[in-house]
């Protein structure tokens, strides 16, 4: 009680003190994120100049190339443009299968540093963040060499005869989802080592004692209990791969285009478009933040 | 195996939990920690049974063992006449109540009492039946619908206590089940699990280190201390009988002196304290020339007009009680509790005194 009250007097006496503290981070999200998205926001509004740049006049042309066909010179009756459509899709289920990969293989390996002695766990820890000390570029083009048509792993599996000609692996959903996976499976695991770690295991033995089989105490209390950790990871996974363009930009090949590499092309590539780009990386925000709305929206509802 | 020596009655009902010479070593076999040794105790039917100890000397790992959540190391531990060991938890008809509850924190009371229920396969409306029985008994009708979080210490205990209880086992377990609560709640809860034990007939295992919470609920005690059983028996027993010098210091508060018996008849013996004073004493088969210690509870002690001669050093006074420690001629000190009656001589410091200490006060022990 004297705490609670005591601690609200300091508070409020110190609330000055504490909007400077809070003030350097908001200048810096409100510089650094909300103005540029806010940018792109305006950009995705205006008319688009030949091979890069804006011209300030405002058009609604970037979301009617998107979602609309009206031929070549634009003169035809509009149908549904398809090929846009068509990579947010790919990349929506790409990132979808990259998520349920990397849960796959990490809440096992999560689980499992987890659970060791508490000296050992930062040694695994360590080794998981490894790959991370090196450029993600770098990995992924080691990752190009390691899958190509004569690289080692198609030599090695002919070596122990396993196949007779190389597998057509890079330029694949295979090969896409391989540098998904290997880019972002840190992100799922540790958000649910965090998790896990907090997790009491006495309620395991409480299920234990209640008659529950080790599958059940797993479905039923760990979990449940854990699922935070879960969703976490699968946030951190999904959103990131969904606009990955690294990725599938080296490993895809241009059949296997994902929103990402669509986007970067509008602004550093061929197509030079950049409202057509910002247009595009405005749909993916408002996707991704519908998604987490609804998804707050039902978190919520299950505290109660 | 065959003849069985534990030399209780001669074809008594298999007892709930018997515990035959059971060991349990942490890390190596040979070289690694010894939490339990020997242990051998038959806990009855329909008993309050209490394993009380101080932290560390194997009682909840005990309890761990008949709940199966540890291995024995040696030996084995039957239910109702049935080997267990084999059992896995999930598979013993024994319910535990948790130290900190563990409660599952993402169910309701009602999902969380439940749960036990559930997972035995009983019908929906069986489910239901019994939950709300468990409910009323431990009084949370008002709660049913909430998250552990959103419950008080108490109410939490209550919960753990009714979902153990929910599946009617043969045997409920309690690790220290009030160490979480504040002392006026602590109280409160003694009297409702003896109350809950009395009611359902459910044999009681009840882990604490707190000698208070053992001696005012349990029908008999086991003592434990470094791994093993000091004495078995009911509050009495232990607290007036008490097997050696751990147990008396354990149980309550007592004067250990040391002593030398001079004269032995029977049960009654003479000792010689450390200052010359000769005292009359019980023991269990003393030797004349035997050293040991006495055992004196303050309270037992009574001032006289005339016996051991000594002077009061310090004087505390507790409200119904007074504790004297008195100096005796030759240097001991005795500590002696009196109830401060009306009629009682107020014994302040520097006071002389003499006092009396009847031969069924003193224990004369050898370890």
């Amino acid at each position: 009680m004297a705490a609670g009250i005591g601690g609200r007097t300091v508070s409020s006496a110190y609330a000055p003190v504490r909007l400077w503290l809070v003030l350097p981070s908001w200048l810096i999200i409100g510089f650094f994120l909300l103005l540029p998205v806010l940018l792109m926001l305006v950009y995705s509004f205006l008319t688009k100049e030949f091979r890069g740049g804006v011209i300030w006049e405002f058009s609604l042309g970037a979301y009617d190339q998107f979602l609309f066909d009206r031929g070549l010179f634009g003169d035809e009756p509009p149908s549904i443009e398809w090929t846009y459509i068509t990579i947010y899709a790919r990349s929506i289920i790409q990132a979808a299968v990259a998520t349920i990969i990397c849960l796959v293989i990490g809440f096992p390996t999560a689980w499992y540093i987890a659970t060791r002695p508490a000296r050992t766990r930062s040694i695994w820890l360590f080794l998981v963040t490894i790959p991370y000390w090196v450029n993600l570029l770098i990995r992924t083009v080691s990752m190009k060499f390691l899958i190509r048509e004569n690289g080692p792993l198609n030599e090695g599996l002919m070596g122990i005869g396993l196949i007779d000609t190389p597998l057509q692996l890079i330029n694949t959903d295979f090969a896409v989802q391989l540098g998904l996976f290997y880019s972002y499976l840190p992100f799922m695991v540790l958000p649910i080592y965090a998790a896990v770690e907090r997790y009491n295991f006495a309620l395991s033995e409480a299920g234990a004692d209640l008659y529950a089989s080790r599958w059940t105490i797993m479905r039923r209390i760990v979990l449940p209990v854990v699922k935070p950790g879960i969703i976490a990871g699968c946030i951190l996974v999904f959103v990131p791969s969904l606009g990955a363009f690294l990725a599938p930009d080296l490993l895809g090949g241009a059949k296997n285009w994902m929103i990402g590499s669509l986007i970067e092309d509008q602004f550093k590539g061929a197509a030079g478009n950049w409202p057509f780009g910002a247009a595009a990386g405005m749909i993916l925000l408002s996707m991704v933040l519908v998604a987490l709305f609804f998804y707050a929206r039902a978190q919520a509802k299950e505290q109660v | 195996m065959s003849q069985d020596p534990t030399p209780t009655q001669s074809s008594p009902p298999a007892p709930a939990v018997g515990l035959h010479d059971v060991r349990k070593v942490f890390g190596d076999p040979t070289f690694g920690f010894v939490a339990l040794e020997g242990v051998r105790l038959d806990i009855q039917d329909n008993e309050f049974f209490t394993l009380l100890g101080p932290s560390g000397c194997g009682k909840t790992t005990l309890l761990r063992m008949i709940a199966g959540f540890e291995a024995t190391t040696s030996g084995e531990i039957y239910l109702y006449g049935e080997e267990i060991e084999a059992l896995p938890p999930d598979k013993r008809p024994v319910n535990t109540v948790f130290q900190n509850y563990a409660l599952f924190p993402h169910m309701n009371v009602r999902d969380n009492i439940g749960f036990g229920l559930k997972m035995l396969g009983w019908a929906k409306a069986d489910i239901t039946a019994r939950v709300n029985e468990m409910i009323a008994m431990v009084k949370l009708d008002e709660f049913a619908a909430r998250r552990p979080a959103q419950l008080s210490g108490g109410q939490q205990q209550r919960v753990a206590l009714a979902r153990a209880m929910a599946p009617r086992p043969k045997v409920l377990l309690l690790d220290e089940p009030l160490s979480a609560l504040d002392l006026k709640l602590r109280q409160e809860m003694r009297a409702e699990l003896k109350r809950l034990q009395q009611e359902t007939g459910i044999t009681f295992i009840f882990v604490t280190h707190d000698q208070e919470e053992a001696l005012t609920m349990s029908d008999r005690i086991a003592v434990m201390s470094a791994g093993e059983v000091q004495q078995i028996g009911t509050p009495a027993e232990i607290y007036d009988d008490p097997a050696n010098r751990f147990v008396a210091d354990f149980i309550g508060e007592t004067n250990l002196i040391e002593a030398e018996v001079t004269a032995v008849n029977g049960d009654h013996i003479t000792c010689r304290l450390a200052g010359g004073q000769e005292l009359a004493a019980m023991a269990h088969g003393a030797n004349i020339g035997t050293n040991g210690w006495l055992s004196i509870r303050p309270e037992r002690i009574d001032y006289a007009d005339q016996g051991l001669q000594g002077t009061v050093a310090e004087s505390v006074y507790l409200g119904t009680d007074t504790v004297n420690r008195v100096t005796l001629d030759g240097g001991l000190t005795l500590a002696v509790r009196s109830q401060n009656a009306l009629a009682s001589p107020p014994r302040n410091a520097h006071d002389p005194v003499y006092l009396e200490i009847a031969a069924g006060a003193a224990r004369f022990l050898t370890d």
